[in-house]
């Protein structure tokens, strides 16, 4: 039986800000690596990102711009309640507004894929 | 023992930390809370089974305990509603918390947690010429009356994954007083207070997840108690008042 | 988590918030038009706004990110202490290094 505080709103989201800012802790140093094979140039750099049109490759990079932009969303409704002193269901309100606005460019992304 | 429309399976756990769940069989009785139910089994199927009440009409907090997952008093918990025709009653004491036996828990580090909150009223050292004028309607009183009817119940405590987490987290319901008293003008020990609830394990561990507002039988909140605290630990670290 | 951490923690946020936005909105825009390495580097070399724009986001995610490793280390794990937070703090400072080093790669070198 699962316990009732796995099961509020608040949980999840924070379960879900938790899980990708480990998952962007981990990436980043690759992502400073991959940015840093510019030091040999352009080609360099264009070389590297030739490996990740693959489509696992891609499908990683569609989820790593998804965990960013979670782990912003998530941040923000922390820093409204915190700091802000909102209430949880104007933040719901909002995170669902921002939430819309970045479904659609990510839209674009994938489409431009 | 099936449960069927006349009768109630219920599950409770006996022993200590370490224990066993127990069923019993319950006659389903209209209007009929949980606490009906256990006392039902102590007094007619087991006298053996420890727990705790005392007003059983939801104003002492005593009779707080885990039912079907979720902490919750038993005098105002329905059985209709923590258990449906068919569905079974599971009975656990209140997590977080020491087990004594069965359904009874330790309120010791509860309490212990209160006090490191700095969660009691320090008068000034000299006494004051007249009364104080408090306005309900100012500010930091209304912050302080939004949170100030806690009875001590513990069943945010039990809802509280950092508590779970992290032993040592002073917890919703400490760090819920101390904001209270964080807001009450007539209060002589407000550099302290915040130095007291800005630990390690202090009011900045609070995640926002949240149960313990959800599940406050009283409908305070002590996540917005918290976010208070937070704000006044960031602005002391800020200025340099707050001790590090 | 201390008062010192959570307020840069805190703060580290606040940066990021804008940073993240302003950097999504860029990779957007980057992935749309089908610039490559070249295109981008074009527009990033020699730049000293976007040099300045991404060392502060560097330093930001250098505080941020450890802070919060700490956090879920020593809530979901029983580690914690010195050597953590020695360990954190070696990470920080790789974060900062291979980061400065990316925004030389993209705007100077």
């Amino acid at each position: 039986m699962m316990r009732a505080s796995h099961k509020q709103p608040g949980f999840g989201a924070a379960l879900l800000h938790r899980l990708s800012g480990i998952a962007l802790a981990i990436f980043l140093p690759l992502h400073f690596l991959a940015l840093a094979t510019a030091l040999n140039g352009a080609d360099a750099l264009d070389s590297f990102l030739a490996l990740t049109r693959s489509p696992p490759m891609r499908l990683t990079e569609a989820a790593l711009v998804a965990a960013l932009t979670m782990h912003m969303i998530l941040g923000l409704r922390v820093l409204a309640i915190e700091l802000l002193d909102m209430r949880e269901r104007t933040v719901v309100v909002l995170s669902g507004c921002a939430a819309v606005v970045v479904a659609v460019g990510v839209a674009f992304l994938l489409e431009a894929a | 023992m099936a449960a069927d429309h006349d009768t109630i399976t219920v599950e409770v756990w006996r022993g200590a930390a370490k224990g066993a769940f127990q069923t019993f069989c319950v006659p389903r009785r209209p209007n009929q809370t949980v606490l009906d139910v256990v006392t039902e089994i102590q007094r007619e199927q087991d006298p053996t089974l420890s727990y705790r009440f005392a007003c059983r009409v939801g104003m002492c907090g005593s009779c707080a305990m885990t039912v079907n997952g979720r902490p919750r008093w038993t005098c105002r918990t329905r059985v209709s509603q923590a258990a449906a025709d068919g569905d079974t009653l599971r009975l656990e004491p209140l997590r977080n918390f020491t087990v004594v036996k069965d359904l009874a828990v330790e309120m010791n580090a509860f309490f212990d947690k209160w006090r490191d909150a700095r969660g009691a009223f320090e008068p000034a050292p000299q006494v004051p010429a007249d009364f104080a004028v408090v306005p309900p309607a100012t500010p930091a009183r209304q912050a302080a009356d939004a949170a100030i009817e806690c009875i001590g119940c513990g069943v945010c405590y039990a809802a509280c994954d950092v508590v779970a987490w992290d032993p040592d987290y002073l917890g919703p319901a400490a760090l819920n007083r101390a904001w209270t008293l964080v807001n009450d003008v007539r209060d002589a020990a407000p550099k302290e207070r915040l130095a007291a609830v800005a630990g390690d394990s202090g009011c900045q561990c609070c995640h926002t997840h949240m149960s313990c507002t959800s599940f406050c039988p009283k409908a305070i909140a002590p996540t917005y108690s918290i976010a208070g605290l937070k704000r006044a630990v960031l602005w002391g670290t800020l200025t340099g008042g707050a001790p590090r | 988590m201390t008062p010192v951490l959570f307020l840069a923690q805190r703060l580290s946020a606040v940066v990021l918030a804008a940073a993240v936005a302003v950097h999504l909105a860029t990779i957007f825009y980057a992935v749309r038009g089908g610039l490559t390495a070249g295109d981008i580097l074009a527009r990033t070399h020699g730049s000293l706004g976007v040099f300045a724009f991404y060392s502060v986001f560097v330093l930001a995610v250098a505080v941020h990110a450890p802070i919060g490793l700490r956090n879920v280390i020593r809530e979901w794990t029983p580690w914690r202490g010195r050597s953590l937070d020695a360990i954190l703090i070696a990470f920080a400072l790789m974060l900062l290094a291979l980061g400065l080093r990316a925004v030389i790669a993209v705007c100077v070198a």
